[in-house]
């Protein structure tokens, strides 16, 4: 028993690699053995990490479940893990939303196997971002995260469309967006990548707890240069990689292509937790090893992320494809979450500093409920009528009522509607942010007032006004499978919007010890 | 006296060979059987020398001494660092699989064993050679046997002319590393070859400034430094698969070696003068190599210029002179190897079924040989530095060394990695996924289980390396200790 | 020492030519009193004649380490005359083999008898200390020669061959004459040793000297076909018969190495840069023409002609490099080169013999009809190109290293620079043999027995000589150091 007590995150993060093993040797024609036991496997990570939700010490400070061992001692790596209450909220998001994807995915008829096998090296590579503490290690999941990703969109994702790339040529629509999601985010790392190399060379260590503090008091000179230099151009390199991840705008354009392309449950994860990495990446690293260039440059990221709230919301409005409407929607509600970050750096410390970063965590996990159930719903409405294009549906609330009110639900929470989840994060992070940036969250609010307009202009395309006609008969309720998938997404929106406390001090207690 | 195991590494296969030839000419399986078990066996040795190697002792290990010219100071000596014993496994791991992907030969596979054979030897050879003639002889050795293989069993457009160019590239880089090598002896006024020996010769700064770079580069040919890295792409294209396997996999390992063993090593005041310059030359190999690799059509001609960057990779970790870039440069030639066996070994397959390598006209091939599809992307994953495969171990120490040399060139330099991704991404999708093309439907077949199985073990073995390094790395470090302390603890 | 007293060294000193003439007198016997079908056994009676003789010469005839000049000074009893001799007669031995089988040369005793008499006169040559002994050595080995190359007197390439060797030999051996003569004059001795005094003691004025050794030099650039006398070889290779080529290019070029070493390196010392300068010119020459000459050949044996040209020239790098080390390198690079060279037009001749042809294309799927004896061609030919695990690496890494030795790099380098150009004939050789199909590939190619034991006994010393370097090396070393 306390073996697995001490050894809990190595289980938790490796378990998916031994049930994508697992479902690697089942046979390949017996669908349905591969999709019950995939769901069942990815049901240990979630119970281990329900476990470790208790056994989680409120009152420590630091890393937690720490484990350490040599993983490549010639260059001082080694394999170093540990949560906080940051990443131990990201981790049950992560082990929460795979099972609920897997149960999303069983109407997946081509290649089941390898589809369950790569959606477990997805879990494997966000989880062991979350858990790392070693830079190295933490690039190494951050990378090998991408490999999946682009297979489920590239093989999975919509069969229609298509994209004239440059030469005339036409390529299928989810090649562009796998390719385009690849390359973006490779070249995004490729800054981050040298960065670590960099610090590495530097400091003689990757681990990540020393390098907060021998990184940040480093003050000679690098490579004829002036620390200061060398370290705003690292911090950049770090901003960019995770820039691309969030998306902050105008690093946004692959997310709408991916997105859109992507398979339900692949959009599921990608807006509801890869998002989330980089996020987490400017929480767990440029805050801490940069504080200084952090603060310095804080006024641009947060001009950024107004940016990416208001015009993400307008691109979000323009949108006639349900699904590229709800992918918008991310970029729009992800510019919150920079947002609280960039009043957090701007402060250090202080109590709205505090506040502004609890929304911005808050908001992370928030967003990632609503978006995995808003890509969710899009996907089940497709299914049934094979189209996303809003102008084709309306008036359907007749026909599917229990599944328009879940819509409703879940655009309600994704709108931020008192009561349920988006709206304690959303009201802490302009709460916070207000005395820091008062104009840059004044103009948010407007952005926010977008986000009223496009979200409800979905679901009126989609439920109201006149019914077309040629969906009457032709259009069957929600299952109950798919009930089963976005009902613990319902409950713990509406959990939060009620009664926070019970995540919210978790996350605090980290971001306390983050700005101090 | 204890079992003289490296001899038995280098001699087995052209035991083999010789044996290999005395079989009938008809009786073909017989002949791939033995070809087989030889290889097998030689694997078997090669895996037990790498873990019998005892890395906290470090240095030479295993070393033989037999007279062999002493009026000239020559000897017969073998011996296995930390540097070198993981490419005695490499060529072990290649020639093994390498031969069971050649199954299918049929036009004369005695002859074809028997060439192949004898450049395992030279390859074995030069590995663990701690004699400079003894070097050169095996230099050689593995040089020849490569034009008849490819110009006999090679691809029929391409052929003559690949062949010709590679074996006369490959000439003139060791011939005039032996002119170099000569120079050296002389010089040293030891009356021996032993490279021990002459490691201690202290050579006058002058001496080595001068002959530095004949012999970095002359034997730099052989791993492809750009502008000599022309013979490497056309040969192969032009070789047969399992050929291609070693060419690229082992052969190119042994112009980097040899630069490392005899430039560097013998000569540290010359390369601490040179690599200023050479690194750029490197620095042209990784990022034009890719570049160019990315505008190929022809399947086989973008893993040939995937190869030039990659090797440019290793030299570059050579010219950093740091402690990272030896290492790195040393996991990355194993690591190279493997990959660029597997990924040679993938082309051979589609090709043995499409009869064609343009990319534009593949496609769908998943379908029908699925096994090969996923080792393709194993392949491109690891040359594209995907963390989690060996690849990432080999280049991020690289890249770390030349950041403390040359902290702009690193930054130049990891261009090639997104341009990599990019023709990886693009050619796994064009051939592998898609619609299979009419023309091909019912034609193409699965290949057979020898294919995979050798598919396999060199999948599993990037991928070991990728997630536990610790088998290999304090290996390369405890060679690198031995460079380090040569070049003065740089 | 005194010539006029008679003693056991001095039979041990001529031990080889009293065999080979006793071997020629039974020949001669045995062809009168052998039926006619018979014939062909008395190749086999002059190869192991030859063959017992190297052993017996082995057992009782090997010379002291302190050479001795006998039969009034005009022979050396030494050990690199000694290593020459069994040289030659080991060359001879293979190439009676490799005619035993041909109808017009190998069934007839006077051909036999004709090849070891010019044996004979190579083994003088080699140990010869006088210029007057020299001289009738040098004849002695070449009018046999001329007959041997026009043996075939139906075959007007072969009636050609043997005039022209006739008339560039006489031509080129009058010169040599004429520039003794000088010498002779000049020094008033025809002792080469008591030459050497002479010009030790600086009485000679060396402006003469320079004259005296550029006449003497013609001859022997002509024994070794060097630039710019080289020209014959071609012709002559292409219509003598195949093994009288072979016997030409390796034996006979061994010989005039023999008389190059020993005339130049004893009694010529004081103008030793002159002729340096002169030989590395020639050498360059040599092998950069042999070599850029033989890339455009159509036929087997003029493209062996021409890389017998240039390997002459390899050799002389050696033997300019004047250090113990260069001289051992030249006796190594000819014992190593007449196996090589031996075994190719070996090969050569099996396989004329089948084809009619020696043209390089008729060789084409050779490896299908007789893939031993491609392996075989194989071997000879990497050897020549310098390629290990084969003799004819270590003997070029010998060379060089001779030439670094003494900071001749250039040459080196040139010499580097040619093997290059070598390999690529060599190896579009050795792809017509394997690669190239043929519409008689079907049709096997019968070795004669007694032809692939001599080829087999060549490759398997070739490939000896190349793996176990030191005894072949040590060998050549005494020779050497025989020399003073």
């Amino acid at each position: 028993m306390s073996f697995l007590i001490d050894h809990i995150l190595t289980i938790i993060l490796f378990s998916p690699l031994a049930a994508a093993a697992i479902v690697f040797f089942l046979p390949e024609n017996q669908e349905k053995i591969i999709k019950w036991v995939s769901f069942a496997l990815s049901l240990i990570p979630l119970g281990f990490t329900v476990a470790l939700w208790f056994l989680f010490d409120r009152t420590a400070q630091g890393y937690q479940f720490v484990e350490r061992y040599v993983w490549y001692a010639a260059i001082n790596s080694s394999y170093h893990v540990g949560v906080d209450g940051i990443a131990l909220s990201m981790v049950l998001l992560t082990t929460l939303l795979t099972p609920l994807a897997i149960l999303a995915s069983f109407n997946i008829t081509y290649n089941i196997k390898s589809y369950m096998v790569l959606f477990f090296l997805l879990e494997l590579g966000m989880l062991g971002v979350f858990l790392a503490l070693d830079l190295l290690i933490f690039f190494v999941f951050w990378e090998f995260g991408l490999v999946p990703m682009y297979f489920l969109i590239n093989q999975w994702g919509s069969e229609k469309g298509e994209r004239e790339i440059w030469g005339g040529i036409k390529v299928p629509a989810r090649n562009y967006a796998s390719f385009k999601f690849m390359i973006y985010t490779m070249a995004g790392s490729l800054g981050l990548l040298l960065a670590i190399q960099m610090i590495g060379v530097v400091a003689g260590t990757f681990d990540i707890p020393t390098l907060f503090e021998r990184w940040t008091s480093l003050d000679r000179s690098l490579f004829g240069l002036d620390i200061s230099v060398v370290k705003a151009i690292a911090f950049w390199a770090f901003v960019v990689a995770f820039a691309i991840k969030v998306p902050i705008w105008p690093f946004h354009t692959w997310l709408p292509d991916a997105h859109t392309e992507a398979p339900t449950a692949g959009s599921m994860i990608l807006a509801g937790v890869l998002l989330k990495l980089g996020a987490f990446g400017f929480l767990r690293l440029v805050l801490p090893l940069y504080p200084v260039e952090a603060q310095r440059y804080a006024p641009t990221l947060a001009f950024l992320a107004v940016m990416a709230i208001i015009f993400g919301a307008f691109a979000s409005f323009g949108q006639s494809d349900f699904k590229r409407l709800v992918a918008y929607s991310s970029v729009n509600h992800m510019g919150f979450v920079v947002l609280g970050i960039a009043a957090a750096a701007y402060a250090m410390g202080g109590e709205d500093a505090t506040i502004a970063l609890n929304g911005a965590v808050l908001q992370m996990f928030n967003h990632g409920l609503s978006a995995a159930g808003m890509f969710f719903l899009v996907g089940v409405i497709y299914d049934r009528t094979h189209t996303r294009d809003l102008n084709e549906y309306g008036g359907l609330f007749p026909l599917v009522p229990v599944y328009g009110g879940i819509l409703i639900f879940t655009s309600m929470a994704s709108l931020g509607l008192p009561g349920l989840g988006g709206f304690i994060s959303e009201f802490l992070v302009v709460r916070g942010s207000w005395p820091i940036f008062t104009l840059q969250t004044a103009l948010a609010m407007v952005g926010l007032l977008f986000t009223g307009a496009y979200i409800l202009k979905g679901i009126k395309q989609v439920l109201h006004g006149p019914l077309n006609e040629k969906w009457v008969g032709h259009l069957s309720e929600i299952s109950p499978r798919e009930i089963f998938v976005i009902a613990p997404l319902m409950v713990l929106m509406l959990w939060i919007g009620v009664w926070p406390s019970w995540i919210l001090d978790l996350i605090n207690r980290a971001v306390t010890a983050l700005l101090s | 006296m204890q079992f003289p195991i490296l001899s038995f590494i280098v001699f087995t296969p052209i035991v083999a060979a010789l044996l290999i030839f005395l079989i009938p000419e008809d009786r073909k399986n017989e002949v791939r059987v033995a070809a087989l078990a030889a290889s097998a066996f030689a694997l078997v040795l090669s895996i037990w020398v790498y873990f019998a190697y005892d890395v906290s002792r470090g240095g030479y290990q295993f070393v033989e001494q037999v007279n062999w010219l002493p009026a000239l100071g020559i000897s017969y000596k073998v011996g296995v660092d930390g540097m070198s014993v993981p490419l005695v496994l490499l060529t072990g791991v290649v020639m093994f699989t390498g031969v069971l992907i050649s199954w299918g030969i049929d036009d004369r596979p005695r002859e074809f064993f028997t060439f192949l054979f004898i450049l395992a030897t030279g390859v074995f050879g030069v590995f663990v050679s701690l004699d400079l003639f003894m070097l050169f002889f095996f230099y050689e050795i593995a040089v020849f046997p490569m034009y008849l293989l490819i110009s006999i069993w090679g691809w029929k457009e391409t052929r003559e002319y690949a062949a010709m160019k590679l074996t006369l590239y490959l000439f003139v880089g060791s011939v005039i590393a032996l002119v170099g090598a000569l120079a050296m002896y002389f010089t040293a006024g030891l009356g021996t070859f032993d490279m021990l020996e002459l490691e201690k010769a202290g050579f006058s700064r002058e001496f080595q400034i001068l002959w530095f770079p004949f012999i970095f580069l002359g034997f730099g040919v052989l791993g492809g430094i750009f502008p000599f890295h022309n013979w490497s792409p056309d040969g192969h294209v032009a070789a047969p698969t399992a050929v291609s396997m070693f060419h690229a996999g082992v052969l190119m390992k042994l112009g980097a070696f040899a630069a490392l063993r005899v430039g560097v090593m013998l000569l540290p005041e010359g390369a601490k003068f040179h690599m200023g310059w050479i690194i750029l030359l490197t620095l042209v190999n990784v990022v034009y190599g890719a570049f160019i690799a990315s505008v190929q059509t022809d399947f086989k001609y973008v893993i040939g210029f995937s190869s030039v960057s990659h090797m440019g990779l290793v030299l570059m970790g050579f010219a950093t002179l740091t402690r990272e870039g030896f290492l790195g440069a040393g996991i990355q030639m194993f690591s190279h190897g493997v990959m660029t066996a597997l990924f040679f070994a993938v082309v051979g397959m589609v090709y043995d079924q499409a009869h064609t390598r343009e990319i534009p006209k593949l496609g769908g091939f998943r379908k029908v040989m699925p096994v090969v599809a996923v080792a393709f992307i194993i392949g491109g994953l690891v040359s594209m530095g995907m963390p989690g495969f060996s690849g990432f171990i080999a280049e991020f120490p690289i890249f770390m060394g030349v950041w403390k040399s040359y902290p702009l060139i690193a930054i130049v330099a990891a261009v090639s990695i997104v341009i990599t991704a990019s023709y990886v991404i693009r050619v796994a999708g064009r051939v592998f996924y898609g619609d299979l093309p009419a023309e091909f439907e019912g034609h193409v077949r699965d290949v057979n289980v020898l294919d995979k199985i050798a598919l396999v073990f060199l999948s599993f073995i990037l991928i070991a390396l990728g997630v536990y390094p610790g088998w290999m790395v304090p290996w390369v470090e405890s060679g690198v200790d031995t460079i380090l302390r040569l070049l003065g603890g740089a | 020492m005194n010539g006029s007293v008679f003693n056991v060294t001095m039979f041990l000193a001529i031990f080889p030519e009293l065999w080979i003439f006793a071997l020629a007198t039974l020949v001669l016997i045995l062809e009168l009193a052998l039926p006619k079908a018979q014939h062909r056994s008395l190749g086999w009676v002059t190869a192991i004649g030859l063959l017992l003789g190297i052993g017996v010469g082995l057992v009782v005839a090997v010379p002291s380490p302190q050479a001795q000049l006998v039969w009034g000074d005009l022979i050396r009893f030494d050990r690199l005359g000694f290593v020459f001799s069994l040289l030659f007669m080991f060359g001879a031995s293979m190439t009676a083999l490799f005619s035993s089988n041909l109808e017009k040369l190998g069934q007839r005793g006077d051909f036999y008898v004709l090849m070891l008499v010019s044996t004979l006169g190579m083994c003088l040559m080699a140990s010869a200390s006088d210029i007057i002994m020299l001289y009738l050595a040098i004849e002695t080995t070449s009018i046999p020669l001329y007959i041997l190359a026009g043996f075939y007197k139906d075959d007007e390439k072969s009636t050609e061959a043997g005039f022209k060797y006739l008339l560039f030999g006489a031509m080129t051996s009058a010169v040599m004459l004429f520039g003794f003569s000088y010498l002779y004059g000049l020094a008033g001795t025809t002792n080469l040793y008591e030459l050497a005094n002479q010009v030790l003691r600086n009485q000679l004025s060396p402006f003469l000297l320079y004259g005296v050794l550029g006449l003497i030099l013609v001859g022997f650039a002509f024994k070794i076909s060097a630039f710019p006398f080289h020209f014959w070889a071609p012709d002559v290779y292409t219509g003598a018969p195949t093994p009288i080529a072979g016997f030409l290019s390796t034996a006979s070029k061994a010989a005039g190495f023999a008389v190059l070493v020993r005339v130049l390196w004893v009694g010529f010392p004081e103008v030793q840069p002159y002729w340096v300068y002169i030989l590395s010119g020639v050498s360059i020459a040599t092998m950069t023409l042999g070599n850029l000459l033989a890339l455009a050949q159509r036929d087997m044996k003029r493209l062996l002609a021409y890389s017998s040209i240039a390997h002459a020239g390899y050799a002389l790098i050696g033997f300019v490099a004047v250090s113990e080390l260069g001289i051992t390198s030249v006796i190594f690079y000819l014992v190593v080169y007449l196996l090589t060279n031996l075994a190719a037009f070996g090969t050569v001749a099996v396989f004329e013999k089948t084809s009619g042809s020696s043209e390089i294309a008729s060789f084409a799927g050779l490896s299908r009809r007789s893939p031993w004896l491609a392996i075989m061609m194989l071997v000879a030919f990497l050897s020549l190109a310098g390629m290990p695990p084969f003799g004819g690496f270590v003997t070029k890494f010998a060379v060089f290293a001779a030439a670094v030795d003494r900071g001749l790099i250039g040459l080196a380098v040139v010499g580097v620079l040619n093997s290059i150009v070598g390999l690529y004939y060599y190896l579009t050789v050795l792809k017509v043999i394997y690669l190239y199909r043929s519409e008689e590939e079907h049709v096997a190619v019968p070795v004669p027995q007694a032809s692939l034991l001599a080829l087999a006994v060549l490759c398997i010393g070739v490939i000896a000589m190349g793996i176990f370097i030191a005894p072949g090396f040590n060998i050549a070393l005494l020779g050497a150091r025989a020399l003073w």
